[in-house]
């Protein structure tokens, strides 16, 4: 009885995954289409992965996004991670207020933050393109990156750091040392968080791009009428194989310190 | 939450109110300021040669109530209440049989809940289109295995947006769900089962309450974003099916009218301030909300 109900169990979470990854599957197998369109499979062959790189503007766009995801990984990261760490038991006037202004970017639609920052900018007649699409990215990434980092210091050992102090340490010495540190599962989720939705927007760059500047999601957005090529499909399934590779070394290092720490509890 | 007292009390206090300054400055900069412009700008006329005119106007909120808008609203609000739904129902049970795994397949199982995000959402969509268009895969599937015996129409309509959409916004329902089912005491269920509870009632009278607010913030975090997100139903939905976002996205695009698009802007934001302040009222946690 009970050894059904988990096969049940496992059937469910399988088909919940089949939904998640069906349509990456298809594009994989797609990306070996010798046909231009997504429609019929007509043969095998690998020649899409060989002229992605070829593809002038599509490779621009790549460039384009991997400049603003790093670079909005840097900013909001920094800027999260100290934020956390300075709005943590420090009370000033407003300081609710930007607590709940930090709020904002994650709960309101993207489109709203969208149109608000392009407003903004054309009354600045800021020049749209590089630079204003990775501003905006820094303010829907910070939140996400001190939301984190908070978690952190929620659970952390402040007696350490006082010990540092009292063995010593100038400040800034027990930040790097000791602060950073114990924050730091909750710095590289932010950042890895970070990259993944500056990489991934649509919306905010959208509104706040100029007639310069395309990033890839951008570029592929255009194909809306066209539908997209296999081209597209076979850089897609490059990055995320990156990305896999990536995350799994990421998963294999918190699985081994899990099992150091069951090994520790016994 | 008082700092220690001490020689260091006065130094520390200044070092956190500088860490504070940036983060402070870019909030205020780049999230107060600009929705700030855009509520006053939903008070103002469209400009001839610029965004807006420097006159005050009601017309942006009259406008609003014309048909064809409030046509746009009601669908939106249905299409978002069905999306809301399938994502719930669908991510509940998952969430909860995942979270009686152990640790490690655990940790397996949600990585692998975020790594579709790796791959771009709008490649992503562009995929279902293969999957579910006239003469898409499953259509052959079906009719190849006599199921159906003409193809079905599963995109470029109402069914392809929420199909979208649920796929779009599934993980955002899941992590929520799951962080607060994973907290839920074991021995609390025991308790339950030893007092004689059967299992629906264990379920109803002890669990759901326990995990109502993982429940409330994935349903903020499906609803809300839903409203906005205009290119799942132009990718997915065809030209018909339109959500607030698409409005929003045709009043600042095609017809240039700025503040007509600021005026339904802020129509949105008052619905999520709705929404989160109902969330916090009931103790909700506002880093339920963060993914965290």
């Amino acid at each position: 009885m009970k050894k059904k109900h988990r096969t049940g169990k496992n059937i469910y979470i399988f088909l919940v995954f089949l939904f998640l990854y069906l349509p990456i599957a298809v594009l994989f197998l797609y990306s070996f289409n010798t046909s231009r369109m997504n429609i019929v499979w007509q043969g095998f062959t690998l020649k899409w992965y060989g002229s992605f790189f070829k593809n002038q503007p599509l490779m621009t766009s790549l460039y384009n996004s991997l400049v603003i995801a790093v670079l909005t990984t840097v900013i909001s990261t920094v800027v999260g991670t100290i934020g956390a760490v300075g709005l943590n038991r420090y009370d000033f006037p407003g300081k609710k207020l930007i607590d709940d202004l930090l709020y904002i970017p994650i709960v309101i639609p993207e489109i709203v933050l969208g149109i608000s920052l392009l407003s903004i900018y054309s009354l600045m007649s800021m020049e749209l393109g590089l630079v204003s699409i990775m501003l905006s990215h820094v303010t829907f990434c910070i939140p996400f990156v001190l939301v984190n980092v908070r978690a952190r210091i929620a659970g952390s050992d402040r007696s350490q750091e006082e010990a540092a102090m009292d063995l010593g340490a100038n400040r800034l010495k027990t930040f790097l040392r000791v602060t950073l540190p114990e924050l730091l599962p909750g710095v590289w989720s932010g950042a890895i968080l970070s990259f993944t939705l500056s990489m991934d927007d649509v919306v905010i760059s959208f509104f706040t791009t100029g007639p310069e500047c395309t990033t890839l999601p951008l570029k592929i957005f255009s194909m809306v009428k066209t539908g997209v090529t296999p081209e597209v499909n076979a850089l897609s399934a490059v990055i995320m194989f990156v990305t896999i590779v990536i995350i799994s070394v990421y998963t294999q290092m918190q699985i081994r310190k899990m099992k150091k720490k069951q090994i520790k509890a016994e | 939450m008082k700092e220690k007292a001490g020689l260091t009390g006065r130094g520390k206090r200044m070092e956190r109110a500088i860490m504070a300054v940036p983060v402070s400055l870019w909030m205020v900069l780049f999230v107060a300021v600009p929705i700030g412009y855009i509520f006053i700008m939903s008070f103002l006329e469209q400009g001839d040669f610029s965004a807006v005119k420097l006159a005050f106007t009601l017309d942006n909120y009259r406008e609003m109530a014309n048909p064809l808008n409030l046509a746009v609203f009601g669908k939106s609000i249905v299409i978002a209440t069905v999306t809301t739904v399938l994502c719930l129902l669908i991510a509940y049970p998952f969430a909860f049989f995942v979270a009686q795994k152990s640790t490690i397949t655990k940790t397996v199982c949600m990585a692998f809940v975020m790594i579709p995000f790796m791959v771009s959402s709008l490649i992503r969509l562009f995929s279902w289109i293969t999957i579910l268009r006239r003469d898409g895969i499953l259509n052959t599937v079906l009719m190849d295995i006599g199921l159906i015996h003409a193809p079905v129409q599963l995109c470029y309509n109402m069914i392809g947006a929420v199909i979208g959409l649920v796929y779009t916004l599934l993980p955002f329902m899941i992590l929520p769900l799951y962080s607060s089912i994973e907290k839920l005491d074991p021995s609390l269920l025991e308790a339950a089962s030893d007092f004689g509870a059967h299992p629906l009632q264990r379920f109803v009278k002890v669990i759901l309450p326990l995990t109502f607010p993982g429940i409330f913030a994935g349903i903020i975090m499906v609803f809300i974003p839903t409203l906005g997100l205009f290119f799942v139903t132009d990718v997915m939905g065809g030209q018909k099916v339109q959500v607030i976002g698409n409005l929003i996205q045709n009043q600042f695009v095609t017809a240039r009218n700025w503040p007509a698009g600021a005026a339904l802007s802020i129509v949105l934001i008052l619905l999520t301030f709705l929404f989160i302040g109902i969330y916090k009222g009931c103790g909700g946690s506002m880093d339920d909300l963060g993914g965290v």
